[in-house]
């Protein structure tokens, strides 16, 4: 009994709270916006649609900051991705495969400047990634400051290509309206899983929970904590260079002001989803239901039709303030024993 | 006690996890109920729903336009809605019409932050069969059929009655020559290819010469820097064609700062577009000598297209809105632009007064 005390106190405890948090909130949407299409299949879906690509982010996220960093770089990589991409399939003719490989390539160099800089001349990830912010931007506007459409067809079938799902709704007029969803929904979903088993079940990954619980005591241990950072940091740009991917799957379109503040959705998506800033603690499953949650608010206002959308902002902030609070407390607690 | 705390939150957990299980269940009769009750309220012409997704709130124009589709659409003209403010984000703006297209709204209203990337969310809404009605800016879109109707400015006929009111102003001043400053918005944008075309083929027909032409950016700041430059290499300026108010104000301080004075009776006449509250204060002073309204106020022909929709006719893809030209002084009556005549507005306060913006 005792033992199972002690692990509720910890992360799993964190991890109910947001779970249970979304199905509240759901929930509470379903009843109360029954009339305007809440209870159906597809608002569900919508969230992962609308979400993919800050979903991949949000685990980039979630791996640094269990390792004791943070990535504020990752909105900026985005609208990099997004303008290289558009530019080379329409203005240099590149195909969409190879668009893949460049969001993959300029994902990985962020990944791995940031992470040498941070883990070998151990640098403050803040500044480092705030450098990669402005850089990002900075770059994007270097290479086009027009907003680039993309018409690639084999890019826009990808991104139109429905897959449609067993389950459905009827419409106002009678019609059975299949639900789907888009391939970006698959490969997020997909990417979680991975990450997930990688957190669990590999040496890495149990390694990065090590050194971002105590970086010292990782030491003594025998491990080699700053490979670990740099590897933390090469799969989250690796995961911002997918993401922003997914995120120009989702717009089509490539231009400067892209994806502005993402990094912040996809950091408050971690911490709602229970991972600590201070490292450590966290998991991929938690940050899925920060997402979600993130989404479900934006879907609620925007639902209720009359309230400003700056109140998505205001909620958020009042629960980050809210599990932060809870971080704190439980840290505080264990620390008591 | 800490396990006390553990247990009591768990329990809540697990009866939460029922009420929404419950709820959910119930939810999809209560769906049907209400899908019936509003397809029956629509046969009884009840309330017709409108999604709107605005950029934002980022200058007194949007607001005013925000405002005009708001009352507008309100319950006491039969209508529902459903406004969105994207805070110039374009996923948010995708968030919402996917949103719009779940809650089977009858109409989607949309003022684009983006000319690109609609193609997907466009299709899912043409594919639940609701009309979408874009605003303000145009969208770049290789399928027509995505959108039913545009509504917005025609800044190219904005930019010909201004020319046509400087060229009918010189005539009654008799004024010997026109030696023309274009300050020109930010290139590529919209309202800067309509408002320059205008200007190039005014200047050609009437031989004005154009002394200079560059972009102010839309800005004040850059708009000032511009004709400060302009100043210093050229000393017989007597118009200055601004393409915003903002880069009037910047203009008339660099004038000023200049030593030179602007006004009806001074040494530049400064033309200006928008008629913000602010550029139409300039303009009763005369130190705007004309202002050419780029009206906001969206709405009434929104909901003239929507009701052409209803009745079942065929609506045009592109309409403008109506818009004025405002000026110092009555010297102007009425500017004539390819044989059309429009009145031009003598500024005085109660006109100021009058206006919603």
């Amino acid at each position: 009994m005792k033992n199972l005390k002690q692990k509720m106190t910890g992360n799993s405890f964190l991890l109910i709270i947001t779970v249970v948090l979304f199905l509240i909130m759901y929930g509470a949407g379903m009843v109360i916006f029954a009339d305007k299409g809440f209870a159906k299949p597809q608002m569900f879906l919508n969230l992962f649609i609308s979400n993919a690509g800050l979903l991949v982010m949000s685990m980039g996220l979630t791996i640094v900051m269990i390792a004791g960093g943070i990535d504020i770089s990752v909105g900026s990589v985005t609208a990099l991705v997004c303008m290289v991409c558009a530019k080379q399939m329409e203005q240099n003719g590149a195909s969409a495969y190879a668009a893949v490989l460049i969001a993959i390539a300029i994902g990985l160099a962020f990944g791995l400047v940031q992470g040498f800089l941070i883990s070998y001349l151990d640098i403050q990830p803040f500044i480092i990634t705030l450098a990669g912010l402005f850089f990002g931007r900075g770059m994007t506007a270097v290479v086009s400051k027009d907003m680039i459409s993309i018409t690639n067809k084999t890019f826009l079938a990808w991104a139109n290509y429905k897959i449609y799902l067993p389950v459905g709704s009827y419409s106002k007029k009678g019609n059975f309206i299949p639900a789907y969803i888009y391939p970006t929904v698959i490969i997020a979903i997909l990417i979680f899983i991975v990450i997930a088993l990688i957190m669990k079940f590999t040496k890495f990954g149990r390694s990065v929970y090590a050194v971002g619980g105590n970086a010292q005591s990782a030491m003594m241990m025998g491990l080699n904590v700053k490979r670990i950072k740099l590897k933390a940091y090469l799969l989250d740009g690796f995961l911002a260079g997918i993401g922003g991917f997914l995120f120009c799957l989702n717009s089509c379109s490539g231009f400067v002001e892209q994806a502005k503040g993402m990094e912040m959705d996809a950091i408050s998506s971690a911490v709602i989803g229970g991972t600590l800033l201070s490292g450590g603690v966290g998991t991929p499953f938690g940050t899925v239901f920060g997402v979600l949650i993130k989404g479900t608010i934006t879907s609620l206002i925007t639902t209720q039709g009359t309230l400003s959308s700056w109140w998505v902002r205001i909620v958020l902030s009042a629960l980050l303030c809210f599990f932060i609070v809870l971080q704190s407390i439980f840290a505080s607690l264990k620390k008591k024993g | 006690m800490k396990r006390k705390v553990v247990s009591v939150l768990l329990c809540a957990a697990m009866v939460s996890a029922m009420m929404v299980g419950c709820g959910g269940g119930s939810a999809a009769p209560a769906e049907d109920a209400s899908a019936e009750a509003s397809e029956d309220a629509s046969e009884e012409g009840g309330t017709i729903t409108v999604g709107f997704s605005q950029v934002g709130a980022e200058s007194d124009w949007r607001t005013a336009n925000s405002e005009s589709m708001k009352s507008t659409f309100s319950e006491e003209n039969g209508y529902t809605l459903i406004f969105d403010d994207a805070q110039q984000k374009q996923e948010n703006q995708i968030t919402a019409i996917r949103n719009f297209v779940q809650q089977e709204v009858d109409y989607i209203v949309l003022a684009p932050v983006t000319e690109t990337g609609w193609e997907t969310v466009l299709q899912e809404a043409k594919d639940a069969d609701i009309p979408v009605i874009i605003v303000d800016r145009m969208i770049d879109v290789s399928d027509d059929s995505l959108y039913t109707a545009w509504v917005g400015s025609n800044f190219k006929l904005e930019g010909q009655k201004a020319c046509a009111w400087l060229q009918a102003y010189a005539d009654a001043k008799e004024m010997d020559e026109i030696n023309i400053v274009d300050i020109q918005g930010t290139i590529g944008a919209s309202a800067q290819i309509g408002r320059t075309e205008a200007f190039d083929e005014a200047a050609q027909a009437n031989g004005w010469n154009v002394v200079g032409q560059q972009t102010g950016e839309f800005t004040q700041a850059k708009g000032q820097e511009v004709m400060e430059s302009m100043l210093k290499s050229n000393d017989n300026i007597n118009v200055v064609y601004c393409e915003n108010d903002n880069e009037a104000f910047g203009a008339i301080d660099a004038i000023e700062a200049a030593g030179k004075t602007v006004g009806p009776d001074g040494d530049i006449l400064v033309m200006s577009f928008d008629t913000t509250n602010a550029g139409i204060t300039d303009t009763l002073s005369g130190k705007i000598i004309c202002n050419t309204e780029c009206n906001p106020l969206h709405g009434p022909r929104v909901a003239e297209i929507i009701e052409k929709l209803e009745a079942g006719e065929e609506v045009e893809k592109q309409q403008y809105v109506d818009e004025g030209i405002f000026a110092y002084g009555s010297d102007v009556p009425e500017v004539e632009v390819d044989g059309e005549k429009f009145e031009v507005t003598e500024v005085t306060q109660e006109v100021i007064d009058g206006r919603a913006y």
